[in-house]
């Protein structure tokens, strides 16, 4: 799978997987998120505009770099699920912990 | 016809075993022996029960035929060891590489030995140890290593195995068909011993367990997870996973909100200034925001997030304002004389102890509050993983992880083939303390988690459960099967009204009906040594069931066997590990010397002596195992 790293204002970091966000993808988001975070990025927005398929290793790897990054202080906000991905955070329960913002450069306005 | 027959005996051995059971309550206790009658009757109650989730378990019993042709999937073989010698781990995972699907093995090193994982990456064998954050965090035995594992493989299946569980090639084969079926999860093999002769002094294959009991398990969508030689579906367990994530962090959030008002209010009360006034006054307004956030569903990510920057925010200012307060406090206290303080100079211990007893120190309250903002995240701080795809509310995580997976939805299969062979402790301590470790898990699952009243699982799920957890009550029950019969032997002291024709005409019955069932049931498969360490580790299943107790509502920690200490070489034979039977054997056969000694006097009636001498011979034989097991070095070397 493919991750696609943008700069925001803000010094916030956006990764944008792209494809299949599943058992095979899972592993490589963990690190990649743990690797950005160890290197001081620690706000995060997760764009998911172009993930056609979330499964629950996928989201297991979303809530672990979670943790890995209000660990160090910051966030991973997700932005721009589109519906099947929501249907996955509904079914899941996972939407009443995090919310979906309109778009990444949105996802961490005001702090 | 062969199940009709079984069914027809589960149905007789229960009519004629109700029969009896409720003619002993209404009709026979003696009452006036009420100490040993109650307890009796209430024994044979138990035992009528037993039998009762032993006939609905076989009930249904499911013999499957050949399994389907192997689903085309990806797997990831783990090995999972803590301490055991390295070459056994290795022909595991050699055998293991050698399995005919297509899938990856890996050495699951708990024990974090370099020496292992330069063995298995010269086997070409892939090794995991547990990640970072793992350190000074829970770290949850086998469940913690396989979750672990997890998040570092990408396999859709997995096939679990102890370190000494040697599979054999076609294990994933014969198994991955079951899978065809989306909602299926779980598929258990056997476990089998290669180190057991014959004899089986230790009691250590369980023929029973792994054959008739789990396919009736299975009939009712209940086989169980056993630990090993058995293969997972991830899918399965990471929704376990963000099921149990989902709970954990609303179970936390709501509770540590509950609190955080409680501790700002006291920490308020006790606020001796301005500066801490005005920080505590910020933070129960956090507190005031996030529980209205709360009661409008906000995300839970966005309540903590605002509420902890927020703290962070108070205890900031609180800190700038206590330096302030601190250089104050120390120039008064240095113009009173006590202390001289030299500009920028580093306080010495004395001051600091000053400045401590002067109630002037940094408040404590706060540090409080901010503990609370840690725990009212959503990230699980103190856990290693936020994720937990294996149960771990239990040291027996194999039990409670299909218990969540039955109460999900998901099916199990029992694969009746002997796939994998394993190594069985090879002396007395060791097996103890293995039957221990199953009693206390299967026990914490029962007191944390009870399957008669768990969401999502049906009757017979919950019946499969509850009847396993059932028999580790045995021991009590035990006590009083072994004392009753001492008791009227040597005293002359009636449990019931009378031995009389009454009695028989319906003990005999039910007796007969029961062993017919057990007969039906077992195939023919040798079942004594199981039977006689039911009844024999009695004083094992009893502590299981308080050391479980204890842990679960105290936080007290599982007891375990303490081995004796091997001499120079030579083993001495463990007899203090079994003083309990030795003492029981004693006195009933001082019970048996006594009574018929008081029959021979004519002091005790012929009938009652021979159902009592009948029933302690039956105790001693059952019991004389331990003569056996104690003296028990491993099996003999086979002839070549």
């Amino acid at each position: 799978m493919e991750f696609d790293e943008q700069d925001l204002e803000g010094d916030v970091l956006a990764i944008a997987p792209k494809g299949r966000l599943n058992l095979v993808a899972a592993p490589a988001l963990r690190s990649l998120i743990r690797d950005r975070v160890a290197a001081g990025r620690r706000r995060i927005a997760l764009d998911l505009a172009e993930v056609q398929f979330l499964d629950s290793s996928g989201l297991g790897a979303i809530i672990g770099a979670l943790k890995t990054a209000r660990e160090a202080g910051g966030d991973v906000r997700l932005a721009r699920a589109p519906e099947p991905v929501l249907l996955v955070l509904r079914l899941t329960k996972v939407d009443r912990i995090l919310p979906v913002y309109p778009d990444a450069a949105t996802a961490f306005r005001g702090e | 016809m062969r199940r009709f027959l079984l069914r027809l005996a589960i149905l007789l051995a229960l009519v004629l075993g109700a029969n009896y059971i409720v003619w002993r309550w209404l009709a026979s206790v003696n009452w006036d022996a009420w100490w040993i009658a109650v307890p009796l009757v209430i024994a044979e109650t138990y035992s009528f029960l037993d039998t009762l989730f032993f006939g609905l378990t076989m009930w249904r019993m499911k013999q499957r035929g050949e399994p389907g042709p192997p689903l085309d999937a990806t797997v990831d073989v783990f090995v999972a060891t803590y301490n055991e010698p390295i070459p056994l781990v290795m022909a595991t995972a050699t055998a293991a590489r050698e399995i005919r699907h297509p899938h990856r093995t890996w050495v699951l090193d708990d024990g974090n030995r370099p020496e292992l994982r330069e063995a298995a990456e010269a086997a070409g064998i892939g090794y995991l140890t547990r990640s970072a954050n793992w350190a000074d965090r829970p770290r949850h035995a086998k469940a913690g290593n396989v979750n672990n594992a997890l998040f570092a493989t990408e396999g859709e299946f997995l096939l679990i195995l102890d370190a000494d569980q040697v599979p054999d090639p076609e294990i994933l084969t014969r198994t991955l068909g079951y899978f065809r079926d989306d909602k299926v999860a779980l598929v258990q093999t056997p476990q089998y011993f290669g180190n057991v002769d014959a004899a089986d002094v230790l009691g250590s294959q369980a023929p029973l367990f792994y054959g008739p009991i789990q396919q009736g398990k299975d009939g009712w969508n209940a086989a169980f997870f056993c630990g090993s030689n058995a293969v997972l579906r991830r899918e399965a367990l990471m929704q376990l996973g963000i099921a149990g994530y989902v709970d954990a962090v609303e179970r936390s959030v709501r509770s540590t909100l509950r609190t955080a008002g409680t501790v700002v209010a006291k920490a308020r009360r006790r606020a001796r200034n301005l500066p801490e006034r005005r920080a505590l006054a910020a933070v129960a307004e956090g507190v005031r925001d996030a529980e209205a956030a709360l009661r409008a569903d906000a995300p839970l990510a966005d309540v903590t997030w605002r509420f902890q920057q927020g703290v962070a925010k108070a205890s900031r200012l609180l800190v700038a304002a206590d330096v302030q307060e601190m250089q104050a406090a120390l120039a008064s206290l240095g113009a009173s004389g006590q202390v001289v303080v030299e500009d920028d100079a580093p306080l010495d211990d004395d001051q600091l102890d000053l400045l401590a007893s002067s109630d002037l120190s940094p408040i404590g309250a706060i540090e409080s509050v901010r503990s609370l903002a840690r725990s009212l995240d959503v990230i699980r701080s103190e856990e290693a993983e936020p994720l937990s795809p294996l149960a771990t509310i239990s040291v027996t995580e194999d039990m409670a992880t299909a218990m969540q997976l039955h109460s999900h939805g998901w099916k199990s299969a029992y694969h009746h083939e002997i796939l994998a062979t394993g190594l069985a402790p090879e002396d007395l301590g060791t097996m103890i303390q293995q039957r221990l470790r199953w009693a206390q898990g299967t026990l914490q699952v029962l007191l944390r988690d009870n399957p008669l009243t768990k969401r999502g699982l049906s009757a017979g799920q919950r019946f499969m459960y509850f009847s396993t957890m059932w028999s580790y009550l045995s021991g009590f029950v035990a006590l009083v099967y072994l004392a009753a019969p001492v008791i009227y032997l040597c005293f002359g002291v009636l449990p019931v009204e009378a031995w009389s024709f009454e009695f028989f005409v319906r003990f005999l019955p039910y007796f007969a009906a029961n062993q017919l069932m057990f007969l039906l049931a077992s195939r023919g498969i040798k079942s004594w040594r199981g039977q006689q360490y039911a009844l024999t580790l009695f004083p094992v299943w009893i502590r299981a069931c308080w050391s479980a107790a204890a842990n679960v509502f105290f936080g007290r920690p599982l007891a375990f066997v303490v081995t004796p200490k091997e001499r120079t070489g030579v083993a001495r034979t463990p007899w203090r590990l079994v003083w309990p039977q030795l003492t029981a054997i004693v006195v009933l056969s001082v019970a048996l010397v006594v009574g018929l000694a008081r029959f021979a006097f004519g002091d005790a009636d012929g009938t009652g002596v021979l159902v009592n001498v009948v029933w302690v011979a039956y105790d001693l034989a059952v019991l004389s195992i331990v003569f056996r097991a104690a003296r028990y070095r491993g099996p003999e070397p086979k002839e070549e």
